[in-house]
């Protein structure tokens, strides 16, 4: 009884007459929420385009991060080192295509998985090679990003809006707007559309296949370095940043691989569900279900809709 | 030599021709020794029971596929093989036996994905969706509507073609070919899988297609009676060899092609 009281009745009780609190809580799932998506959008981008589950895009995020810290750590300005990890993430977008990607068309998709696999492999050793394993700090400041917090009184309360926390939502948010928009309303975002329909036919009508995943792998390595920055001003840059990329699976899950607004509306259901379950229903369970949390609404979601909220309907004709 | 463009052939030159193609997947093959030319403003027929090799002919000269042997000339130039790219941008486009169109799309956007390569405003306009990219974006929406008034498919602009009946499909996708203006269009087989009244609705496009833009076309079709209708010259093909060509009374009257279709017995 007491049991049933804790899950349905006290965690809705404390909502009701802490209101403060729950909008924090909710802030926090917001902002990891859109970050979420963020990371995922990176992979639906790659998944339209090729079919292909890009398995090196968590990899990516710590990349570009690390590329971005290591030109500022050579001495180059801030702003010249964005510049410059964004050349290289289209240099890297450019290679992959020509080095890997253009000679497996037409293979079956396990094949393209497997090369993303070892292009993840890849990069991790290139980039322990350039920049060395050990952990190092994101350069927030220097990038101009905002630090310290907000406090708004609120419902009797306080609500505390970190200024990093509202700049990652806001870039995350203009990000994944301009993407969508990009993809949606341009000659090449329909050739991005046509090409993930139908490979022969957008052959046929003239679209350059090498040119759209370029363009793909540079717009996920776009994806690949904010996402690095803002998780990494969270936390630092290091190796283990890829695990969070790992969080876009069940957000893919939820959203469908092939859905912009899937990833979108994925990610927030995703941020929101673990910080409310890991606060109010945490403790039934010791705590530290956040780690975990994803994954198991991800399963549910499979049982019930395994094409996920707005993925493609997997109609099978006989 | 310098590529000509279509315009520099007179019609009733050879637009394409393609001589002593052999084709093998493995140890079958598919095509050997074929050679045939099209010629400017006519509509060329391939045909042939099934297998005989007529797809992987259109294929080769699309580029899709790459022969061992042979080579393919168009617009004067000779090539050991084409490229799909390439094709298009020289002004070949294709329709495909099983409808392949992008069924995520609405047939407006079908039909604009086939003017890729008429527009050419750089990326980072196209990123803004500003400027000259915009006005680009206008002037050829204003073809496509002009395709589709003429395909009389105006009521299903905004629908997702995965939604569109067959006969539709095939139609939305002959839009998509038109699109690029193209100087040679491959059909293959336009009118499979239709009834009789779509059957005569797409032999008048393509009829009009041929007779008002000028468009040479080159198409595979089973259906004998709208071949024999429809075509200026008809290639005849069995087991990968080319057993025919000629003009349709020609072609009907001939003993290998009756044996073909009939069968024989050995």
């Amino acid at each position: 009884m007491d049991l049933l009281f804790n899950i349905f009745v006290s965690p809705f009780i404390e909502m009701v007459t802490m209101p403060d609190f729950l909008l924090q809580v909710l802030w926090e799932g917001f902002v990891s929420g859109t970050l979420y998506a963020l990371i995922a959008l990176g992979f639906v981008l790659i998944f339209k385009a090729s079919g292909v589950f890009n398995f090196a895009q968590g990899i990516m995020v710590v990349f570009a991060a690390l590329t971005l810290v290591g030109f500022h750590a050579a001495g180059l300005p801030a702003y010249v080192s964005l510049v410059l990890a964004l050349a290289v993430m289209g240099f890297l977008a450019w290679g992959v295509e020509r080095v890997v990607l253009r000679h497996l068309v037409n293979q079956p998709d396990l094949i393209l998985f497997m090369a993303t696999i070892g292009l993840s492999y890849f990069l991790i050793g290139f980039g322990e090679l350039i920049f060395g394993g050990e952990p190092k700090s994101m350069i927030t400041e220097q990038l101009g990003l905002p630090t310290g917090s907000t406090t708004i009184e609120i419902f009797d309360g306080i609500v505390i809006l970190q200024h990093l926390d509202i700049a990652a939502a806001a870039i995350a948010a203009i990000l994944v707007a301009g993407l969508a928009l990009f993809f949606s309303k341009t000659r090449i975002g329909r050739a991005l559309r046509a090409v993930a329909d139908d490979h022969q036919a957008a052959l046929s009508v003239g679209i350059s296949l090498n040119q759209i995943w370029a363009i793909v792998w540079f717009a996920a390595g776009i994806v690949a370095l904010a996402t690095g920055i803002m998780w990494g001003a969270r936390s630092d840059v290091s190796f283990a940043l890829q695990i969070v990329a790992l969080k876009a699976l069940p957000v893919l899950i939820l959203g469908g691989f092939t859905s912009v607004p899937g990833a979108i509306i994925g990610g927030l259901i995703i941020g929101f569900g673990e910080k409310l379950f890991e606060v109010y229903w945490g403790g039934l369970l010791g705590g530290g279900v956040e780690g975990w949390f994803a994954y198991v609404i991800a399963l549910i979601f499979l049982l019930f809709r395994p094409q996920g909220l707005f993925g493609e309907k997997i109609i099978e004709r006989v | 030599m310098s590529a000509r463009t279509a315009a520099d052939i007179a019609v009733g030159e050879d637009l394409l021709h393609v001589d002593d193609i052999s084709l093998s997947f493995g140890g079958v093959k598919a095509i050997q020794n074929i050679s045939f030319n099209i010629v400017k403003g006519e509509i060329r027929a391939i045909i042939g029971p099934n297998g005989a090799g007529k797809t992987s002919m259109l294929n080769v000269i699309n580029g899709f596929y790459h022969p061992q042997e042979g080579t393919i000339t168009f617009l004067g130039e000779e090539r050991r093989k084409m490229r799909p790219y390439r094709a298009a941008s020289q002004g070949i486009s294709r329709t495909f036996q099983n409808v392949a169109l992008f069924t995520g799309m609405s047939t407006l956007d079908n039909i604009m994905a086939g003017r890729s390569l008429k527009m050419h405003r750089n990326f980072f306009w196209q990123m803004f969706r500003y400027g000259p990219a915009l006005n680009e974006e206008i002037e050829h929406r204003r073809a496509v509507e002009e395709i589709i008034d003429f395909l009389e498919i105006e009521h299903i602009r905004k629908t997702p073609v995965g939604q569109l009946p067959y006969g539709l499909q095939k139609r939305v996708e002959l839009g998509r070919a038109l699109a690029a203006e193209p100087s040679l269009l491959l059909l293959d087989e336009p009118m499979a899988g239709m009834n009789l009244e779509e059957k005569e609705d797409m032999s008048r496009f393509v009829i009009d297609v041929n007779q008002q833009f000028g468009t040479t076309i080159a198409l595979i079709e089973h259906d004998m009676g709208v071949v024999m209708d429809l075509a200026d010259r008809i290639v005849v093909m069995d087991y990968g060899k080319k057993i025919a060509d000629g003009m349709p009374k020609d072609v009907q009257s001939d003993q290998n092609v009756i044996d073909a279709y009939l069968g024989v017995a050995h």
